[in-house]
């Protein structure tokens, strides 16, 4: 029997919580939505409505066609990246090798250091200067004798995103990687012994009972890393600064907002956001809580 | 010990070759900012960049550090309190939601939960509206602004923490405390709090370091005597004045504390970030 007392004390204990995340989170994000259908542009806010007129622009905005082009090769090099050097390194360090925490800590360790941090220095890695001020990767290249590989990285016309998703690619595919190596460690050896006593190869192993296991894994990892290149933005500026080559939403609303003071066409471009977001992530809210209501 | 077949084999001692390749991919930009900081002014080349230094030299760290310092101290400063508060907040609201479902508690938790993953543009205008209007009168611009931000932006994660915790233990615990005469706070206080303990090492850790890495809310929060230190290398490194080999120092001491904090308690690091998919 619980004590009414109780029950009001619990639910005083979460009401700040609940207060603070439905107007920091909902509240806001109202307000935000609102803004978007206001023409407000300048310093003192103006909420006179618009209607749909701020989104409507952007879709025949160049700029904008721009960031959901670069947005897209983003997502695609660094979602696919991950995923699959992620997997590759979880089985390799699966195999039961000496040396695995060693190798295990070492993929890991980007996680801990900031987008920033590692923009600053990839940004040198990647300095696409010729002849005699070359330096970072392409001097390396060079200096091995691999001078096919040397390249103009993220300053390469119309793909320098694909050379932004590489170094978000050494930040998270460690992530991923812990993501298999725990599902992996969660697989029982007994299932593929049986399986190699039917006569399975390794190859067969992995194909048709490792992976389809791992399957709830590998959604995990695409949703995750596939919101994230929705929001990537820290990054961006690190190696790159505002450059229009290299410019997404979230680079695009931060200015038009905070440089140029069009907070209709700011907040618009954040709701947009929100929504891809939002398509991708609440299905997998609903999905895992209903997973673990039937554990 | 049982003998296992395959997985101890010689023949998979190939292996190691291309791990050894990927522990120097990984290990490449380290190399840099390290090697790069111990260089003495006058080594400092970009074309002799990946070459070891001829000496230790702490020009660059002594340069960096000296350009850095207060911004470093800001980080800490804003921090500490940011990830034990939101720590905390995540510990009670975890509780009750796992222990105290309350009536609409299976619909309030995902609305929370959706609070992790939103991108923080679509909030930012009005975040940015309510620190000029509400904190800047009461003199709380800048670092308290965001440390606030820090910790409500912080609670879904700490909450989704906690709760996957507390649901996984047993509830006659709560039970058998409550038949010893204690209410729903004594079985927090004294059953509950002692054993979350690893728990709050690995929401501390994790909430440590996004706070230390964010860039977005400190870049728009906060002016330039209160920058934290990404801000500070982002706007050092952008500046045509301070040379790179200052700013390979500068990145490594910014990275540094959220470094060490993942060296000396990887695992807790690894929890967390596995809490973060979702998956408790």
């Amino acid at each position: 029997m619980i004590k009414n007392k109780d029950r009001y004390l619990s639910f005083l204990l979460v009401l700040p919580s609940i207060l603070a995340v439905g107007v920091f989170i909902y509240g806001f994000i109202g307000w935000s939505i609102r803004v978007s259908l206001s023409q407000w542009k300048g310093l003192t806010p103006d909420y006179t409505f618009v209607g749909l007129n701020n989104y409507l622009s952007l879709f025949s905005d160049p700029r904008f066609m721009v960031d959901i082009r670069n947005t897209l090769i983003f997502t695609l090099v660094f979602v696919i990246g991950s995923i699959l050097l992620g997997f590759i390194l979880a089985v390799m360090l699966d195999q039961g090798l000496k040396g695995e925490p060693f190798f295990r800590t070492l993929f890991l360790f980007p996680m801990a250091i900031s987008f920033i941090v590692t923009g600053v220095v990839w940004r040198w890695l990647m300095n696409p200067a010729e002849g005699d001020r070359m330096s970072g990767f392409n001097l390396l290249f060079s200096n091995l004798g691999l001078d096919f590989l040397v390249n103009k990285w993220h300053t390469t016309p119309e793909w320098g995103m694909a050379a932004i998703a590489l170094a978000a690619i050494w930040q998270m595919s460690g992530y991923t990687m812990a993501l298999y190596l725990a599902g992996l460690r969660s697989i029982p050896a007994e299932l593929r012994e049986a399986a190699k006593i039917d006569g399975a190869t390794e190859l067969q192993i992995y194909r048709y009972i490792i992976l389809p296991i791992l399957s709830p894994v590998s959604l995990s990892a695409l949703i995750i890393l596939g919101h994230i290149s929705l929001k990537v933005f820290d990054l961006i500026i690190a190696i790159a600064g505002k450059q229009y080559q290299l410019d997404v939403p979230a680079i695009y609303m931060w200015q038009t907002t905070f440089d140029g003071l069009f907070y209709g066409r700011g907040a618009a471009i954040g709701t947009l956001l929100l929504l891809s977001v939002a398509v991708l992530i609440i299905p997998y809210i609903r999905y895992t809580l209903k997973n673990e209501a039937q554990l | 010990m049982k003998p296992a077949v395959s997985r101890f084999s010689i023949g998979k001692n190939w292996l190691y070759i291309p791990l050894v390749l990927m522990a120097i991919f990984y290990l490449l930009p380290m190399y840099i900012m390290l090697v790069t900081g111990f260089k003495s002014f006058e080594e400092v080349d970009l074309r002799t960049m990946w070459n070891l230094p001829q000496g230790l030299a702490l020009d660059n760290y002594i340069e960096a550090f000296s350009k850095l310092a207060p911004y470093l101290l800001n980080s800490f400063i804003m921090v500490i309190p940011a990830a034990i508060l939101s720590s905390f907040l995540g510990s009670l609201n975890g509780y009750v939601l796992a222990k105290w479902k309350f009536k609409g508690a299976d619909i309030i938790f995902p609305l929370i939960l959706f609070g992790m993953f939103i991108p923080y543009q679509s909030i930012l205008i009005p975040l940015v509206g309510f620190t000029n209007t509400i904190m800047k009168p009461l003199g709380l611009s800048g670092i308290p602004s965001l440390i606030l931000a820090h910790i409500i932006y912080g609670i879904p994660i700490t909450t989704l923490t906690f709760r996957n915790y507390y649901a996984s233990l047993p509830g006659e615990l709560i039970e058998a405390a409550r038949i010893d005469g204690a209410d729903m706070l004594g079985v927090y206080r004294w059953i509950l709090l002692p054993i979350s303990i690893p728990s709050f090492v690995v929401v501390l850790i994790w909430q440590f370091t996004s706070a230390w890495n964010d860039f977005l809310f400190a870049v728009v929060l906060t002016g330039n005597n209160a920058w934290p230190i990404t801000v500070a290398l982002n706007n050092m490194a952008g500046s045509q004045i301070i040379a790179w080999n200052v700013q390979m120092a500068g990145s490594l001491l910014a990275a540094l504390p959220t470094l060490l904090v993942y060296l000396l308690l990887g695992n807790y690091f690894l929890r967390g970030l596995l809490a973060g998919s979702l998956k408790g």
